[in-house]
């Protein structure tokens, strides 16, 4: 496509097709930064630090949790301030099943995917009456809400209360030669592939379309056959089960939940990190993860005392610079490129 | 001939407000008819009405069956396929996404493959664009893109509304030519909603004039044409 961007700015559908495939639909170029990526996330976890380790675990988890919002916002267009929430119910699946049940951390993921999927659904009926702003405001509740249910003493015997509950690191299985963190580098990796693989199918399929058509007119797409609540509903199934295998996740490479870390800052956090990825745009959620995981860090190592103003800086600074996101960034990159080429 | 769509005592509005009150009408089978009148008649009220997207009493059977109490995704399933006012286009999929929402209803993937072929050769701009976003097409290319998603249904009745809105008038005649090529070859029944009542007579079979809300007159669509007093008082031209 050989469109430049004053052209873009008066047509919003250029820019959409900029956004959402930022890497246009050259194949060779797809390809080239597939191998690239492989590559350094094989070797990553022998030449860098524990701690790095842990961090870019971190990143792939954050990730599949903004996939799971993107999947919801980005291609269905509803709103969520309370994935958050999602995140909790996985992760507390996934501790309980452990330390209750005894269960091996590869299944409570399954598991976690299921519980939220049907969480996630049952939330997305009442749901289906609510639209924008007001969308928000009901996922805002949830997100307030559960901190506190976690806390509730009738379930404390199960979730430990304020407390919280602490999980064993697994080792890596069949003898491998990996220390904890690497294995769980890799496990997790391998998880994020396969959820990352899933969601690019499921996009390009039929069902995929009827989502993405519901976002770009309700009305249409219902005269073409779709069921809207019942798509609609779904995906917030859907969503929920990626945001919650997430949530599985980060309590097995954190080792520990407790209520206070789900509350609804995580929520927007997660919300940001699409904002900052890319709305839309798959690959997005990875510069969500780095955002989400790093940038905090980055604004403390400024200042202890004003660290939260650093982060909202560094916030602002990025959405001036990229107010479509890294998606519409890197776009901008490649059509400067392109454009000296030519 | 045989009745295709009945409509018997059809009242439909929006909440509060009453927009048909009670009009009665039918297309033939293999038929081009067009509903006429100005704005705010109940025109597009009508045809919403017919597809289940708003309230509405009355019967309303197609080939016989009843389908007033159908949801607007199951009214799609029985065959009728809806051209929506501003066209509905899935702005940010492309040309062929678009077509192929247009066989969400179907399964045979064998079938609706041909049926794109088939759309092509009706509409060759699509082809052209088909891996372009819709939302880049002109407005006479997203009407064609829109007349070729409905036509992805295979349907027995397509609902067109307003076709030549906002469209120079030498494209609207070239889209009027494609619907008439529909209905001889591909025997597509057709309800035609427009106020362009001069390019509408030209290509229905049959005619009815609605005016707040009730049908005043109803002939065969050669007559309203020839008939200059009916003309006057109800199309202005």
């Amino acid at each position: 496509m050989s469109v430049n961007l004053e052209e873009a700015a008066e047509h919003p559908a250029v820019a959409v097709d900029i956004e959402t495939r930022p890497l246009g639909r050259d194949r060779t170029l797809k390809i080239l930064f597939g191998i690239l990526i492989f590559v350094v996330a094989i070797a990553l976890p022998f030449v860098t630090k524990s701690f790095f380790v842990f961090q870019v675990t971190m990143v792939m988890i954050y990730a599949i949790a903004i996939l799971g919002l993107n999947l919801l916002t980005g291609f269905n267009g509803q709103f969520s301030l309370g994935h958050a929430a999602f995140y909790a119910i996985g992760a507390y699946t996934a501790a309980i099943l452990m330390d209750k049940a005894g269960i091996s951390y590869v299944w409570t993921l399954p598991v976690a995917g299921i519980v939220c999927f049907v969480f996630g659904f049952l939330f997305g009926l009442p749901a289906l009456r609510l639209e924008g702003i007001y969308l928000a405001l009901a996922t805002f509740a949830l997100s307030v809400a559960t901190p506190q249910i976690l806390k509730l003493s009738p379930l404390e015997h199960w979730t430990g209360g304020v407390q919280g509950i602490v999980i064993m690191k697994p080792d890596a299985p069949f003898g491998l030669p990996l220390n904890q963190d690497q294995w769980l580098y890799f496990f997790t990796l391998i998880v994020t592939a396969i959820m990352f693989w899933m969601a690019s199918n499921m996009l390009r399929s039929r069902t995929g379309r009827a989502m993405m058509a519901i976002r770009d007119n309700p009305i249409a797409s219902r005269s073409m056959g779709v069921n809207n609540s019942l798509y609609k509903a779904t995906t917030f199934g859907i969503s929920a089960t990626y945001t919650g295998i997430a949530g599985a996740l980060g309590a097995i490479v954190v080792q520990f939940v407790a209520p206070d870390s789900f509350t609804v800052v995580l929520s927007i956090a997660l919300l940001v990190g699409l904002v900052v990825g890319g709305v839309g745009w798959i690959p997005g959620a990875f510069f969500g993860g780095l955002f989400v995981l790093f940038v905090p860090n980055i604004a403390e190592s400024i200042s202890k005392g004003l660290s939260g103003a650093f982060y909202g800086l560094i916030l602002m600074l990025l959405v001036f610079i990229m107010p479509t996101g890294v998606a519409g960034f890197l776009a901008l990159i490649r059509h400067k490129v392109l454009r000296r080429g030519a | 001939m045989t009745k295709l769509l009945e409509v018997k005592g059809l009242h439909a509005g929006y909440g509060q407000t009453k927009v048909l009150h009670g009009i009665d009408f039918s297309i033939d089978e293999g038929s081009v008819t067009t509903l006429l009148g100005a704005n705010g008649a109940g025109k597009t009220t009508t045809l919403r009405a017919l597809c289940g997207m708003i309230r509405r009493s009355g019967d309303i059977l197609l080939s016989g069956e009843q389908i007033n109490r159908k949801q607007t995704e199951d009214i799609v399933r029985v065959g009728v396929a809806h051209v929506p006012d501003g066209r509905g286009t899935f702005t940010r999929q492309t040309v062929e996404e678009n077509l192929q929402l247009g066989a969400m209803a179907r399964s045979d993937k064998a079938g609706i493959a041909q049926d794109l072929e088939l759309v092509f050769s009706y509409f060759p701009i699509l082809k052209e664009r088909r891996t372009q976003q819709a939302g880049l097409l002109s407005g006479g290319e997203q009407q064609m893109l829109a007349v070729g998603r409905a036509l992805m249904l295979r349907p027995k009745l397509m609902l067109l509304d307003e076709p030549s809105f906002g469209l120079a008038p030498m494209i609207t005649r070239e889209i009027f030519e494609i619907f008439r090529e529909l209905n001889r070859k591909e025997k597509v029944s057709m309800l035609v909603v427009e106020q362009n009542a001069q390019i509408a007579l030209e290509l229905a079979d049959q005619a009815y004039l609605l005016e707040t809300g009730r049908i005043v007159f109803s002939g065969r669509a050669d007559d309203i044409r020839d008939d200059e007093n009916l003309r006057k008082a109800y199309l202005g031209y």
